[in-house]
């Protein structure tokens, strides 16, 4: 085995040194410390001595050439056979000390649902622990430009916002977006008409490219005044997982209408007491996802996935909540719902809506959702006809409620009324079986009230 | 322009100052008939004979006694301390005479005196020949301290430093004086003391060093570079009194701060360059002031694995440069 004998340091300050003449030719035996060469520095001039015994094999500096401290000069073939190169350069002085790596850093990342998660766009795991700790820097120019902190986006070590981000904000137009809304757990307002309509109005802080001329891109003109927007990520998976849906299921709709002044009335009377002794907001949300899963323990056809020639019935219920915010749609994943109280339902529903606005959402929060229920009411609609999160068989919307005159004993009463809608894959369903489903929900909500226990 | 070493500048510096003002002269060990032991007054004795290079007793007090002396005759001493770990017995004729004459008495005297000294390991030095000695004295007012870290700026500076009315010491990294070359122009210049220098513009880090270590950061700088992580790196050159202005523009302009030096970190120079920062820029900050510095233990070891633990090096430095630029 050739052994790589470099250029020693041969005294203080000596940086390289001038091969003044060969003492050994290819082919010369030489012993451990026996001279190799005679080198001349500005300061010194010294031998080289060899650092292995062996046969010199090849002189890759020659004489004259000046070769810098830890550089090549001749190879010696070793009789062990082993390799010595460790010992060489060891004398030499290099600074080629091996640095551990710097710690790998997170980053956002969408990345596309396999066959049996969520299906939406997810977000990895990512570390926002230094989310809101601000630098001077930071505090001083977000106070000087009227920046809110919370709506800025970090890209530093655990989410930090740098200085560099709050300049970027400020090159932008430096306003930052209004809050972002999440659509879960809002419902509590929705329950007279003119209450969906307090709702603010959420400005876009879109920064798009401002088009100057009429043009085109693609087939689509455009013409001057028009934005561009990139398409994020995000908003491309989201794109993507909806047109398989719409194209892969055949979508059929259907809607009931509930009556659900009793649970109105009892989560009015609860309400004060449940956030004293909870500390969270009771909103109807856990009383329909409750009322959900009920009924899809009572039709299990409807926790399943069409599987190519099989249907494959799911044993955990696992209630897939759709949660809005202002540029992307999420849905996290309330695990084995079926074993949760109202109250685990609200607080499974609060967690995820916190986790949701902070970005904070894991792949686990986003996967193996089994049927999805789609909070629509939290924005005033009142009827809806939701795409199926794929490949789950149905998908149901909770709209406004509202209270109308009914009849009820051929009198005419005023009652809170809700409706369901309810969207399913038809190769996997049919109109009978959800029909029963939609009355058991229906059932189960209008029993609410009378008989519920919240824990 | 030629391209010449960091020591060859040295001896340039001094051979032009003494060839300009006849006041100048060169005293210290072996600096004569032998050049010095790293060879910066090679050729001096022979251009300006033994009375004006003179080789002087293995005695630091009286070398530094002796410039300190013919300095307050007029003359304008350079004194070289053979390795900067020697200079302790001199302390005192530094710091108590020298550095005190203008002030004791009442500006009628003063002390245009050099000391050079080469500092700094990595050489396989070991204890008695890799020391940075240059926090000892950077809170003694009245001297100043130069730490030059390029050809170009080793004469600028040298040649200041000897015209300076008063002590000036004159640090020389020994491993610079055969590693680093640069362009230096052959014709008579200097530059001001006190004034740091911009070596590479950047928008990410920012990172304050001086001598050898500056190298360093400009080599991680330039690897970094290809990561998209941009360096500012400020070169301090004199390290007292320290360049506020230059350091304050620097760390706001990326917020994020990096001090680099060889000599141990707690009482270092950096501590002084971040107490500035925080005085002067806190709420420009984005990022805690970093040190990056030698361990606080007592000496270079001689050892190679240990020494190469002790020293920094382009690797540590540049782990440290992207730490700070992904906080």
């Amino acid at each position: 085995m050739a052994t790589k004998i470099v250029m020693p340091q041969l005294g203080e300050s000596v940086t390289e040194g001038t091969i003044a003449r060969w003492l050994v030719s290819p082919g010369t035996r030489v012993n451990k410390y026996d001279p190799l060469c005679e080198v001349s520095t500005d300061k010194v001039n010294a031998e080289v001595p060899s650092t292995v015994a062996g046969t010199v094999t090849e002189l890759v500096a020659q004489e004259g050439d000046t070769v810098a401290v830890g550089d090549l000069i001749c190879y010696i073939e070793t009789e062990g056979g082993k390799d010595a190169v460790a010992d060489a350069v060891l004398d030499a002085d290099n600074n080629k000390v091996e640095q551990a790596a710097t710690p790998a850093t997170t980053e956002v990342q969408p990345v596309a649902a396999g066959e049996d998660q969520g299906n939406r766009p997810q977000l990895m795991q990512v570390d926002r622990s230094q989310k809101a700790r601000y630098s001077p820097a930071v505090l001083h120019l977000a106070q000087k430009h009227q920046l809110d902190l919370t709506q800025i986006a970090g890209t530093g070590r655990g989410g930090r916002i740098t200085r560099k981000d709050v300049l970027r904000v400020i090159e932008q137009g430096g306003t930052t977006a209004t809050p972002v809304q999440t659509n879960i757990g809002t419902q509590e307002q929705k329950t007279t008409p003119s209450a969906a309509q307090t709702a603010q109005p959420v400005i876009m802080a879109v920064q798009g490219e401002r088009v100057n001329e009429t043009g085109k891109i693609g087939n689509i003109p455009v013409y001057p005044g028009d934005q561009v927007l990139p398409v994020s990520a995000v908003r491309r998976t989201i794109a993507e997982r909806m047109v398989q849906s719409k194209h892969e299921a055949p979508h059929a709709w259907t809607m009931v209408e509930a009556d659900v002044t009793p649970l109105v009335n009892y989560r009015n009377k609860m309400k004060d007491e449940f956030y004293r002794k909870e500390g969270i907001k009771l909103t109807f949300l856990p009383f329909f996802v409750k009322a959900v899963v009920e009924a899809l323990k009572q039709y299990p056809m409807l926790n399943s996935v069409w599987a190519g020639d099989k249907i494959i019935i799911r044993k955990d219920i696992n209630i897939s909540l759709a949660v809005a915010t202002d540029d992307a749609l999420y849905v996290p994943v309330i695990k084995q719902a079926d074993r949760l109280s109202i109250k685990g339902l609200a607080e499974a529903i609060e967690e995820l809506a916190v986790k949701t606005r902070e970005n904070r959402l894991s792949l686990d929060d986003m996967q193996g959702g089994t049927f999805t229920v789609n909070n629509t009411g939290s924005f005033g609609s009142i009827q809806s006809m939701p795409i199926i999160n794929y490949p789950q068989a149905a998908i149901l919307s909770v709209e406004a409620i509202t209270k109308k005159p009914v009849v009820i004993d051929d009198m005419i009463a005023i009652r809170s009324m809700v409706n369901l809608c309810l969207s399913l894959d038809h190769r996997v369903l049919d109109g009978l079986i959800c029909g029963r489903f939609l009355q058991a929900v229906k059932e189960n909500l209008t029993r609410m009230g009378q008989d519920i226990n919240l824990y | 322009m030629a391209v010449i070493s960091y020591i060859d500048a040295v001896t340039m510096a001094l051979r032009e100052e003494m060839q300009r003002d006849k006041n100048v002269f060169v005293l210290g060990e072996d600096v004569g008939v032998r050049g010095g032991v790293f060879r910066a007054t090679n050729g001096l004795i022979e251009e300006f004979g033994e009375e004006r290079v003179i080789d002087t007793p293995l005695a630091e007090s009286a070398i530094a006694g002796v410039a300190v002396g013919a300095a307050a005759y007029g003359m304008r001493p350079v004194a070289e301390i053979q390795f900067a770990d020697f200079i302790m017995p001199a302390v005192n004729q530094i710091v108590s005479e020298a550095a005190k004459f203008r002030y004791r008495s009442n500006n009628d005297w003063h002390c245009p005196l050099v000391v050079r000294a080469p500092y700094g390991g990595g050489v396989h030095g070991a204890l008695y020949h890799s020391q940075s000695v240059e926090a000892m004295f950077n809170s003694v007012p009245g001297l100043k301290i130069v730490a030059p870290s390029t050809p170009y700026d080793v004469k600028g500076l040298l040649k200041a430093a000897i015209r300076d009315d008063d002590p000036v010491l004159f640090f020389e990294h020994k491993r610079c004086y055969r590693l680093i070359k640069g362009e230096v122009p052959e014709e008579d210049y200097t530059i001001p003391i006190g004034k740091a220098d911009v070596k590479k513009e950047g928008s990410d880090i920012t990172v304050i060093s001086y001598g050898l270590m500056l190298h360093y950061a400009l080599q991680a700088a330039e690897e970094l570079e290809k990561e998209g992580i941009s360096a500012h790196v400020l070169d301090l050159r004199t390290l007292y009194p320290l360049d506020k202005e230059a350091i304050v523009e620097a760390a706001v302009k990326t917020g994020k701060v990096l001090i680099i030096h060889e000599d141990n970190k707690e009482g270092g120079i950096g501590g002084e360059v971040s107490a500035i920062i925080a005085e002067e820029c806190l709420f420009e900050l984005d990022a805690p002031i970093r040190r990056l510095c030698g361990p606080d233990i007592p000496a270079m070891p001689y050892s190679p694995p240990l020494e190469k633990f002790f020293m920094l090096n382009p690797e540590k430095i540049k782990a440290a440069m992207k730490d700070l630029a992904e906080f």
